[in-house]
């Protein structure tokens, strides 16, 4: 093959001649990190799409995945592929309705499922109608006793695969060599925080030309190792686990269950690392409540490095100029603390991680760099192949995205709004000519929703929030509720929070208290409480929210422009957002309105004076059944700054 | 009431089987006082059998039978189709029938993966010093039984804390492990001792479901005790109901479930 490949299975193959013996995926099972090496894995996948074909497969059919990250899952998309097929990952946790929705819209003839609860739930979203005539599972743990009509073990399809490849192997040679860079790679379903999933249809163009520039953006190399955590329906997942991994021909390693997750990543120690800014934060608190436990000794020699390694460690890891004395002492820290808590992190090798999706807090930012961990950020969406902007190593800061991705052009439209036009810009939402247009104009820009604008002096992209979602305060002020959402959850005893205020005189918040975080505060200051709900009701819990809100009023009040967002009242809301009850996307990013519409009352309650609101909320369990929980919360009122300058711009 | 059928298939596709274990005529005494009185029942292969009535109703003492650490002072025990001597505990183990206790007894200081380690044992020929030189058969051994451990572990998905000591985790998940150590000896017959008990509903759906799963995947035969009425109708083939060391009902949990003494002895009777 002379020219470069033009489609994931023709990676493949170019992988499986140039370097078939390397490890292409490792997966711990039975206690054992299991591998298959790139000749291996073209192997499994040629015996699955012979299964596939034989099961009637046509060029062009959908088929949906949905299962957590194992190998034989990924090497499905592929195998789709190879049949001229088009894959459409899904999220596992997914509710029936939004599977069945999803199956309805791609008209998905075939389900590749994870394990029982997967093929229990595509089993029920596929209503009579459905054109789903074939599941195939993966584990076949509690499906003995199943009908088995049309459904069938992924192995037993890979059986009939082998043994049908006489027979079928020409076709299927004949379909993966007819695949083109225009052709259809994959299909993602964004998860949408307003209205229904769109279908982001992607071409092998789009993956392979991103793949390629952001692998050498970052010098990727076939000696990479990642951790495939993140859900297989996240184009970011793809991008990593899939269109990276083929392109530099590096290894991607799959948990052996999402519980043992930090365990395994301290075991593979990722080279290359992705997760969006909530792992991170965790994995801060984590430490820090185990930091707690130390003996006074390791205490004092934490604090005393990590302090020392706020101040130097991000300029040393940026090349900056650092005097001798505090780079020798920095030395010592990595022998006696960085070094040791990298390696429990699972984080001793890694040379470049990114986070996404969310703002990350400086802090957090701060503390991974300063432990010499390269993290940066980027900006993008699932419309883009993921990447907009990304930061240079040595040009990192934690309030900023970057500069533009490697063949992306940006502009910045008059109300503010980020457009971008580049390589990895989808074919369209699939079955949505209208949202398709009106979303690419015809010269190939997308508008992304957000609102952003670039940094004087660095040239630097800073996102402000989503377009839609900045709105004007009753008095004319800025409203953007994101940018002071995000300042609150800074603070670690807060998970979430929704701010509210468009059209109204002053903002409102709805705050979420972290458990854990909270919880483990509660235990240390011998304070009994019975649920999550008594917990955040808390006389003490409500007065450490009062802080933390005041302190964001402050920093905000130093801002002329955003001034009037500051919070005048907010509740501590009595149970936590969640995705099953519609109130977070799939993806953990608040849908304001739903949650607006769904507390309405205590909403209302906020802009009135009253001193507390009686609620009563539905909640959906893990496994689907309806429950009530009522509470009365208190309200509370917080301490609000006078604007240092008087509001500008009013209504011009 | 007795089944009498001989191996047929229920409703979702399992085997019953042949009898593998028969108790006939079992009478058990402390001192004066007799716990068991007469009593017979059989088990039959890859059935869920289990043993329910009232408090001090005797269902212990019956699985303490079963298992050899009680030997009846009267009534024999047939285990597949032999008449069974008088045994010792572990002897009784090494044929084939492992179980849990009420009481959890497990080794706290010992991690989860060694715990259910000590459940493969009975299996383990090399000597102790072979074993502490860890070469040839005794290391053979360690790696064929960690294999067997391992798939285990993940049958029962406490993969996350098989490093983790026992007296660090949760009732439940104690419960779990328990479960794991027994199935760890591949018992053709495995007695479970009110696997339930102190869980809350969320765990009892745990529990029964890792319950069914390895009656129905391993094939593995279980008599189990258990309190909570709902969940052994739910997940047993036949029951045996105890009342004052007697038997008083015996069938599927439908026969059961109509059956007037049963019910006397559940809700009580007026005395007048």
């Amino acid at each position: 093959m002379s020219e470069a490949p033009v489609s994931i299975p023709a990676l493949l193959a170019r992988n499986a001649r140039d370097r078939g013996s390397r490890p292409a995926n490792r997966e711990k099972e039975y206690g054992i990190w299991q591998s298959w090496t790139w000749a291996e894995i073209a192997g499994e996948v040629e015996a699955l799409a012979l299964g596939l074909l034989d099961l009637g497969l046509e060029v062009g059919e959908h088929v949906v995945i949905s299962g957590r990250n194992r190998p034989a899952l990924y090497w499905a998309m592929v195998a789709i592929q190879r049949a001229g097929a088009i894959p459409v990952p899904i999220y596992q946790d997914a509710a029936v309705e939004e599977i069945a929705y999803q199956l309805d819209h791609c008209g998905a003839v075939m389900a590749i499922a994870g394990d029982q609860e997967q093929v229990d739930k595509l089993r029920d979203a596929a209503g009579d109608a459905s054109a789903l005539r074939h599941v195939i599972y993966l584990d076949p743990r509690g499906l003995r006793k199943y009908d088995h009509a049309g459904l069938t073990a992924y192995t037993e399809v890979q059986e009939t695969g082998r043994a049908a490849r006489e027979r079928l192997g020409a076709e299927l040679r004949e379909r993966t060599d007819a695949l083109g860079l225009d052709d259809v790679c994959v299909m993602l379903y964004t998860s949408g925080t307003t209205g229904r999933p769109k279908g982001v249809v992607l071409s092998n163009y789009n993956i392979i030309q991103t793949a390629k520039a952001s692998s050498e953006f970052d010098r990727l190399t076939d000696r990479e190792d990642v951790v495939a955590y993140l859900p297989m329906a996240w184009v970011g997942d793809f991008i990593f686990s899939v269109g990276q991994a083929y392109w530099t021909g590096f290894c991607v390693n799959c948990p052996e269950s999402p519980d043992t997750l930090m365990a395994d990543l301290r075991e593979i120690g990722p080279t290359y690392y992705f997760a969006p800014p909530r792992v991170f934060e965790t994995q801060l608190t984590n430490v820090m409540i185990r930091m707690e436990d130390a003996t006074r000794l390791k205490k004092a020699l934490f604090h005393h490095f990590m302090a020392h390694a706020q101040r130097v460690g991000p300029a040393i890891l940026d090349g900056r100029e650092v005097s001798a004395v505090d780079r020798w002492k920095y030395r010592l820290g990595e022998a006696m603390v960085y070094g040791p808590l990298k390696n429990t992190l699972g984080f001793s090798r890694i040379h470049v991680g990114y986070t996404a999706g969310e703002a990350i807090g400086p802090e957090i930012f701060d503390f991974y760099r300063g432990l010499g961990i390269n993290l940066k950020q980027l900006y993008g969406q699932t419309e883009a192949t993921v990447f907009i902007t990304q930061q240079p190593d040595s040009e990192v800061r934690s309030d900023t995205v970057g500069v533009a991705s490697p063949g992306v052009e940006i502009r910045i439209a008059e109300n503010g709004e980020v457009y971008y036009r580049s390589p990895g810009v989808f074919v369209e939402y699939f079955r949505n000519p209208e949202s398709t247009a009106s979303t690419k104009d015809a010269d190939g820009w997308v508008a992304t929703g957000d609102a952003g604008f670039f940094e004087k002096g660095s040239g630097h992209l800073r996102i402000i929030d989503r377009a839609k979602d900045v709105g004007k305060l009753a008095g004319g002020g800025m409203f953007a509720p994101k940018y002071v959402e995000n300042k609150l959850k800074f603070f670690p005893n807060i998970l979430e929070a929704v701010v509210f205020g468009a059209g109204r005189e002053t903002c409102v918040a709805f705050l979420n208290i972290d458990l854990n975080a909270v919880g483990n505060w509660a235990e240390r200051n011998n304070i009994g409480y019975g649920s999550y709900q008594e917990l955040s009701q808390h006389p003490r819990v409500l007065e450490t929210m009062c802080g933390h809100v005041a302190e964001v009023n402050r920093s905000i009040a130093a801002d002329p422009m955003l001034s009037g967002c500051q919070i005048h009242r907010f509740v501590v809301l009595h149970k936590q957002l969640d995705a099953d009850d519609g109130e977070l996307t799939r993806t953990q990013k608040v849908r304001r309105k739903v949650i607006g519409e769904k507390f309405e009352d205590i909403l209302a309650a906020l802009y009135s004076d009253a001193e507390e609101v009686y609620t009563e909320t539905e909640v959906t369990y893990e496994d689907g059944r309806k429950g009530r929980i009522t509470a009365t919360l208190r309200i509370q009122d917080a301490e609000v700054q006078p604007a240092a300058v008087p509001v500008r711009e009013a209504a011009e | 009431m007795k089944d009498t059928r001989a191996a047929h298939v229920t409703a979702d596709g399992r085997t019953i089987g042949d009898v593998i274990l028969d108790l006939r005529g079992i009478i058990l005494r402390f001192g004066g006082v007799e716990a068991i009185k007469d009593i017979s029942f059989d088990i039959r292969e890859g059935e869920i059998r289990a043993i329910i009535g009232p408090n001090g109703a005797g269902k212990s003492s019956m699985l303490n039978v079963i298992s050899g650490f009680y030997h009846p002072q009267e009534g024999e025990v047939w285990f597949r189709g032999e008449k069974r001597p008088p045994m010792k505990p572990y002897q009784v183990a090494r044929s084939g029938v492992a179980r849990t206790f009420q009481n959890i007894a497990l080794f706290d200081g010992m991690s989860v993966l060694d715990n259910i380690m000590t459940g493969r044992l009975n299996d383990m020929k090399a000597g102790m010093l072979a074993q502490a030189i860890w070469k040839g058969r005794a290391e053979r051994e360690e790696i064929e039984n960690r294999e067997r451990v391992e798939r285990i572990i993940d049958f029962l998905e406490i993969q996350h804390i098989r490093k983790t000591p026992v007296g660090r985790l949760p009732y439940g998940l104690k419960k779990r492990v328990e479960l794991a150590r027994a199935l760890a000896a591949e018992p053709d017959l495995l007695l479970l001792d009110e696997p339930m008990a102190g869980m809350n509903v969320e765990e009892k759906e745990d529990m029964s479901r890792y319950i069914l799963d390895v009656n129905d995947e391993l094939g593995t035969t279980i008599a189990l005790i258990e309190h909570d009425m709902g969940v052994v109708m739910d997940i047993s083939d036949r029951v045996v109901v105890m009342d004052y060391g007697r038997k008083i009902g015996d069938g599927t949990p439908d026969e059961v479930r109509t059956n007037q003494e049963v019910i006397d002895a559940y809700l009580g009777v007026a005395h007048d």
